[in-house]
Parts: C-alpha cells; structure tokens; sequence
C-alpha cells in the first residue's frame, strides 16, 4: 500500500491508454538483491520459449548470424570467421563487456557500431544499415556466445562521463507525459501497466524476439518504444544519446546473465 | 539462405516415438494490418507445410493468417528406419524453402 | 525499416489498438473491419470441416494459457486420445478461433506413421475468445475440445511514424 508521502500518477495519453502508477519515493537505485531480468516477469509459456533453443524463434537470427560469419566479402575476400576464427572462441564474452572505448574517437561504441566498424573498416564489405536484419542477425550472433555469462561493463575511466550522461537521461523527465526511465523502471517496476509487467529495464536479453515486435530488435528499438510511450522524440538511432543510455543500462545490470536471445512479450 | 530450424533427434530405437520440430522465419503476414502509408500491407503467408521421411509424406499443415510469425509446429513420428527427415514450406506465392536431417535408428 | 502503423496480431486498425488500450469491448466490436464481421461463426467453420457431420466434445485435449501476454503468438497444445494404428488413428485436427477476422488457424493431416497424436504450434489471437481444436478419427467421426483465452497487451507502442 502505497505510504503518505505516495503520489499517484494518472496519464491519459492521446490514445486514451489509462496508466495508474503509484510512486512513492524519488528515484532510488534498485538495491543488487532486488535486480531481477525482464525474463522473471514473464509468464511461464513465455519462459519455457526463450529457454528452448528449438523453440525459441531468436535463434533464426542466431542461425542467420552464424550464416554471415562464414560468408566472405571485401577487397580480400575475407569472412568475420577468416580474422576471427570460431565465434564460439573468439567472441566469447565480447558483447557482455559492450558498450566499450572506441581509442579511434575517445567515445563509447556498441556491439553493433562495432560490428559495422570492422565490416566496412577491417572487411571492407558493404556497410550494413545499423536496423536491418543482417546487422541485426550479426550482433545477435556474437551476443549469443555470451548467454549466460555476467555482463561486465569495462572498468575504464574514460567511459564515466557517458555513463554519467546516461544516467542523467535516465533521471530524467521527459515527453508529454513527463516521466522518466526511472519513474517507471527504478521506482515501479513491481507495477503493471495496462496489463504488461513493467519490469526493471534491464539490457540481458538483446537483441530479443518481442512478440509484440513479432521478430527480432535491438535494445535501442526497444528504448525507441518507450521514449514514444512517454510521447518524446526519441533518439537518432545510433546517436550518442542512446549509446550513454546503453552504457548506463548495462553497468546498472552489472553481473546479471546475458540471455541473447530473449524473449519478451 | 533458408532460416529455419529443424529438431530431429539423431539417433532412435526402432519403434521410439520422437518429436519434431520445425520453425522458418516469415513475416506471416496476414494482409489485414495498414502500413505506414494508410495502405494494407499485402497478405503473404505460409500455407502448407510438409515432413517427409523416407521420401514418404508423413505429416503435413495447412496455415492461415491466424499462425503466428516465424511459424513453429511440433509433432510425433514413429522411427521406423535411418534416412532423412524433410521438411518443406511453400508460401501464398509458391515460394517453397526446405530443410533436412538425417536420423539413424538401431 | 517500414514499421507498420498497427501492432496487434490481426490488424485491427489504428482505431482497433486504441481501443483495446481503452479496455473498452464495445469499441472493439466497432473497430473489427468488415471483412471480419463477414467471417463465419466458430459452428460454421467448424461445419465446414466436418461437412456438417456431428461433433462430439472429448477424445480431444486442447490447451493455451488461459491468460496470454501477448496475441501475436500463443502456444496451443492439441492431444488427441488415440492408438493411433492402421485400424483406428486421427486423420486430421483443425483450429478453428471465434474472433479473428478469419476463423481457421490451421489443419493438420497425420496418420498411424506418427506414433502419437499430438501437435504443438503457435498462434494470433486478435482479442479474448473461444478457440476449438476438431479432431476427425479414422472411423469417421470427429471430437472436439473448446478453451477460453484472455489476451492481454504490451503497453509500451511500436514507432506510429
Ligand atoms: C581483416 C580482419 C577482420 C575482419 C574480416 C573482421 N574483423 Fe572484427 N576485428 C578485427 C580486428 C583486428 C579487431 C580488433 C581486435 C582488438 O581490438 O583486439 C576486430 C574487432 C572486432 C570486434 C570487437 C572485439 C572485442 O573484443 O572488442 C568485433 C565484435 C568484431 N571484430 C566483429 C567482426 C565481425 C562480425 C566481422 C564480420 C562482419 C568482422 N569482425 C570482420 C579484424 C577483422
Ligand atoms: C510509463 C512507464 C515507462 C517509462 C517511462 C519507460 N518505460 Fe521502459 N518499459 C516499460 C514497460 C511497461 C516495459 C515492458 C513492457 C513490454 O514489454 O511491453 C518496458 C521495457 C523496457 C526495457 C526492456 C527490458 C527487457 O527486459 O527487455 C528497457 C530496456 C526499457 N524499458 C528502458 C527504458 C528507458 C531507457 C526509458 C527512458 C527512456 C524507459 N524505459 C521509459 C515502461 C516504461
């Protein structure tokens, strides 16, 4: 029951969507016990299809990724896998330490910015727009290799600024219906909003099947869906912005399990 | 390239009864949402599904707009002798994609 | 990327998603497209599969969450109580919905070869409903069994751009 210093929020968006959320404190860090993944809030059916790889529809962009790895482009004619070797090997816990410095410009880099880099930089292949479904499948791929590993944010300080700048996003009130990440996701997440879980925002599972999405996205589409939910102007995607809310978002998961690919509903 | 996933088991005694499961990615898509533009985005979608063994049809599915995307289905076969396990899926646009695998029984 | 305007599983229109979040079922009602009211009832597609044979409720284990999160894809179990022999097996199962804009789902054939009758798949379901599972036996005749859905919704939107 929410105490005498608690407020009740009521929106009434555009579309007539009716949230009640009851606050009651200010934006308080979810304490290491009480972290719980996306995944926990899930109904059992939605579980027991992330947790089966023959069921798991995410794994068609693992297959896919996998596909691409061996497929050679460039100048030289070379694969992911011709500098890299086996995946299994080499990326093994890449994507749990992302987003990470990029020395070139002294700003962070997401996995997928990465992978782009080295496929027009190193491979000298065709660029790969950054939310289509190779890219995609690509990350997917080598975040995979990290399932079940602890996301270990890279302890540079270089990276504080940016991480300072996500959580400042992430305090912060926004769009019009003026809330923040953390109104929902630091202060409700044991709500329910129009009937979905609101869940702790926590990055584990990306890129993730949502079944809302009816295939697979990456965290920043999902960031992407929340900021039009609060009815702001979301972010370029790929933009500086959304890279400090990814690095942010995964030093706040610091630990948890990378679940690539998840599901989610 | 075909995006699916196949699951037969690669060894069984004769007699077992094993499962199997297929899943493709493909939008489904059931020619009743609007895109962008206001316009109906055109219905494109599996509709029959085949598993063969032994070259001979075992199972087969016909879909309609109602199957999710990605379709999954599982189902029982009775392993009677080592082959292949085929699988094909042809949409409303005579696409069809295939998979195999190969199961040895004792 | 094109991102289509509307995100439920069956396409109702922009109209239809907002008035699933304003959890108002009249307005639901008002949203489904004609073709959907052209839709045969749940008995007459199930009619339509038996040619108008009687349907007897057992033999046949249909099961879905009763409460869903998401319609876009529900898992559905369908087992059918049969030896499952050259003499007396299930020839075919359908899925039929009550509220879709279309009442199939899907029709499986199968036979002695399979061992077992049962089947797993996933399906849409565009708003709370009935959905029946109609099993036609070697014999001739066919079983059913009915299960009632509750579909909830993601609140978060998909990109309206
Ligand atoms: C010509 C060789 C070459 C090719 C081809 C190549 N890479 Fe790389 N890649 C590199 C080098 C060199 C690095 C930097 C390694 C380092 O910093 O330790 C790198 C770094 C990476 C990293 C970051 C690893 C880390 O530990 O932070 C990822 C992820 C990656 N590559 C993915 C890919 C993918 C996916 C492809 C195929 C599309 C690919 N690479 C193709 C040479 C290559
Ligand atoms: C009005 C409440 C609300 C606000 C504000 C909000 N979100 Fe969300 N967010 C949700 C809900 C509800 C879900 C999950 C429900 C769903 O899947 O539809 C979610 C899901 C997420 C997820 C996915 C977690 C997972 O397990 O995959 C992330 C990450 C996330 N939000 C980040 C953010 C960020 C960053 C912001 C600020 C830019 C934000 N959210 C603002 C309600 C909110």
């Amino acid at each position: 029951m929410p105490g005498p210093a608690a407020r009740l929020i009521v929106l009434t968006g555009v579309t007539g969507l009716l949230i009640v959320l009851t606050s009651h404190a200010s934006t308080d860090d979810i304490s290491p016990g009480e972290r719980r993944s996306g995944r926990d809030f899930m109904a059992p059916e939605t579980q027991a299809i992330q947790a089966d790889d023959t069921a798991n529809p995410g794994m068609l962009w693992v297959l896919q990724g996998a596909g691409l790895w061996t497929q050679k482009a460039g100048p030289a004619d070379q694969s992911c896998a011709s500098c890299h070797g086996a995946a299994q090997a080499s990326m093994r816990g890449v994507a749990a330490r992302y987003p990470a410095l990029d020395a070139a410009t002294g700003k962070p880099i997401d996995l997928t910015g990465r992978i782009a880099q080295c496929r027009s930089e190193r491979q000298g292949g065709t660029a790969l727009p950054r939310d289509g479904d190779e890219l995609l499948a690509l990350t997917t791929f080598v975040a995979h290799q990290s399932r079940g590993m602890p996301i270990a944010p890279p302890d540079d300080a270089r990276l504080t600024p940016f991480r300072d700048a996500g959580r400042q996003i992430f305090t912060t009130r926004m769009g019009q219906l003026d809330l923040a990440c953390a109104s929902c996701h630091d202060d409700n997440w044991n709500q329910r909003l129009a009937g979905s879980a609101v869940t702790q925002a926590h990055p584990t599972g990306y890129p993730l099947y949502r079944l809302e999405w009816q295939g697979i996205g990456s965290l920043q589409r999902r960031l992407r869906n929340c900021m039009i939910g609060v009815r702001a102007e979301p972010f370029a995607t790929g933009s500086d912005d959304f890279i400090a809310l990814e690095l942010y978002l995964m030093q706040r998961a610091a630990g948890m399990e990378m679940e690539t690919p998840g599901i989610r509903p | 390239m075909t995006k699916a996933l196949v699951s037969v088991p690669k060894t069984a005694r004769r007699g077992d009864i094993i499962d199997i499961r297929a899943m493709i990615a493909h939008p489904m898509e059931t020619g009743y949402r609007m895109g962008p533009n206001g316009v109906e985005i055109p219905r494109r979608i599996i509709t029959r599904f085949v598993c063969t063994y032994g070259g001979e049809e075992v199972f087969f599915a016909e879909f309609f707009p109602a199957v999710s995307a990605n379709p999954f289905v599982s189902f029982s076969l009775i392993a009677s002798a080592s082959g292949t396990v085929g699988f094909e899926w042809t949409d409303d646009q005579g696409q069809t994609e295939s998979a195999s695998a190969e199961i040895v029984v004792t | 990327m094109t991102e289509p305007t509307t995100r439920d599983p069956l396409g109702n229109t922009a109209l239809g998603r907002r008035a699933v979040l304003a959890g108002g079922i009249g307005l639901l009602v008002l949203a489904l497209s004609v073709r959907a009211l052209a839709r045969p009832s749940l008995q007459q597609a199930v009619a339509g599969f038996t040619g108008g044979a009687p349907v007897t409720a057992g033999r046949v284990k249909l099961t879905l969450p009763p409460l869903v999160e998401n319609g876009n894809a529900v898992g559905v179990t369908i087992d059918v109580e049969s030896p499952m022999t050259a003499q007396s097996h299930v020839r075919r199962i359908a899925l039929f919905n009550e509220k879709n804009p279309q009442a199939d789902i899907a029709v499986f054939r199968l036979g002695p070869h399979n061992g077992r009758a049962r089947i797993a798949t996933r399906i849409r379901l565009a708003t709370s409903q009935t959905v029946i599972a109609v099993a036609e036996l070697s014999d001739g005749t066919y079983w059913s069994s009915e299960a009632n859905v509750i579909v909830t919704l993601a609140a978060c939107i998909e990109d309206l751009t």
